[in-house]
């Protein structure tokens, strides 16, 4: 499937079809979690979104709290970009503790 | 449910797919890494997964109306609450997995109209009739017990947004079962009329539900792909007897026996050999000529239709919204 025909995180554009628009859903497990993608929903308006997000993705326990963000909005990395974007941070041992020497001995380093 | 009826056709045959790219990707799966939706992947893998996926959605979606036929005639408050949370988490069931299907790159719109046309197909299970109050209870514990055993398998699936799907699933159906044995329990341990109603539910079910795991190994064409791109991990013949052997101590324990004559434990492999499935019936109720396919569907199709106006009112009231904003 190319690229232009999947939104930034992979569903179908909603533009062709007579259903109503496409929306991620983030919800927070707990107090101080932090957000994480759930799923989507399709509706029409926000206020929508966040009411279907409500019975699809917080039917019990847990949540404290939802983000609904269009799909199109999402700018997504592409795979075949990983290795220019995340190999750089691969190979810098020195941003680890384990990197560095201490005199023995010495502890609360 | 799980691996049904399928067109087959060999791998990569007429493929247009690149031969690198395809071990690439199979070297991936063989690490063990998940696929996301983004990343490449054979056509036929996609549209083994669209397949496997939609047919699964539609089985949760289906899946509702044998059980929300006795809604309105719960026996008590108590389990009419239960019987209303549990279809409607099989609700979420669907829109979980269509929203990961849709991820494949078909629309919502498109994977409904194939159940509403019949050109998709849903689990055999929900196709037979819900007679008694029991059959809710055997529902429960058969059914969702044996989807249990399916959906424990796939939350490992090699496709990300179908495995994610599956364990938000595992995580709310271990209530569906365990309500479902409640009530069986209850109607075990009742009035003779209770317990003959019960017993007469799991006379009805049993076969029903193995049939759930899909044909058998020797006729599943499909299994081999689908456990080579770790779609699967056990075939449907390792699912049913896992399902089996998980069942027979649960039915005993309440003093309910099992409608199979040739059910018996196996010192040597230690597990109960069970008798021979009637695969006539099962592949006439995939092909459409179960007891209540027509009814299913039907049910499904004004459902749609009569929740036409309520999309569109949605759609007007955005617009108009939109044009206000705009002035
Ligand atoms: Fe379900
Ligand atoms: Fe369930």
């Amino acid at each position: 499937m190319a690229n232009d025909t999947v939104s930034a995180i992979g569903g179908a554009t909603s533009a062709a079809e007579t259903q109503w628009d496409l929306w991620e859903v983030f919800t927070q497990e707990g107090e101080g979690a932090p957000h994480e993608h759930a799923g989507s929903v399709h509706a029409a308006t926000a206020e929508h979104a966040m009411q279907n997000a409500r019975d699809v993705y917080a039917r019990r326990g847990k949540v404290v709290s939802l983000w609904v963000v269009p799909t199109g909005a999402i700018i997504a990395s592409a795979p075949g970009d990983a290795g220019p974007l995340f190999d750089p941070g691969n190979d810098k041992a020195y941003r680890h503790p384990q990197f560095y020497k201490t005199p023995r001995g010495v502890r609360g380093l | 449910m799980t691996d049904q009826k399928s067109p087959t056709s060999a791998p990569a045959a007429g493929s247009t797919d690149d031969a690198a790219q395809v071990a690439e990707f199979e070297a991936r799966i063989a690490q063990g890494e998940s696929i996301e939706p983004k990343d490449w992947m054979p056509e036929r893998y996609r549209k083994q997964l669209t397949r496997m996926m939609s047919q699964h959605a539609h089985s949760e979606i289906v899946g509702m109306l044998p059980e929300g036929n006795w809604i309105t005639r719960a026996p008590s408050l108590r389990r009419k609450m239960v019987l209303l949370a549990k279809v409607q988490d099989e609700a979420g069931h669907g829109l979980y997995i269509y929203c990961g299907t849709e991820t494949l790159g078909i629309g919502r719109e498109e994977l409904v109209d194939q159940l509403l046309t019949g050109k998709a197909k849903y689990s055999s299970i929900f196709n037979y009739p819900t007679l008694t109050w029991a059959d809710i209870g055997v529902i429960g514990w058969f059914v969702d017990g044996a989807a249990i055993v399916n959906q424990t398998m796939l939350a490992k699936a090699s496709f990300g947004p179908y495995a994610r799907a599956m364990v938000r699933i595992c995580k709310e159906e271990n209530f569906h079962k365990k309500q479902g044995y409640e009530s069986v329990a209850t109607l075990a341990n009742g009035t003779p009329e209770q317990r003959a109603m019960v017993q007469d539910a799991v006379n009805r079910w049993w076969w029903p539900s193995l049939m759930m795991f899909g044909p058998s190994d020797k006729d599943s064409p499909n299994s081999a792909e689908l456990i080579r791109w770790r779609v699967k991990r056990d075939t449907n013949d390792t699912l049913r007897q896992r399902f089996v052997d998980l069942t027979v101590p649960q039915a005993r324990a309440v003093n309910l026996t099992l409608p199979d004559p040739d059910l018996r434990y196996n010192e040597e492999t230690e597990h109960w050999d069970f008798g021979e499935i009637d695969w006539t019936e099962f592949h006439e109720v995939i092909s459409g000529n179960g007891p209540c396919n027509r009814e299913r569907l039907a049910a499904r199709r004004k459902a749609h239709d009569d929740g036409a106006w309520v999309r569109e009112a949605a759609q007007a009231y955005a617009a108009k919204r939109d044009a206000v904003t705009a002035a």
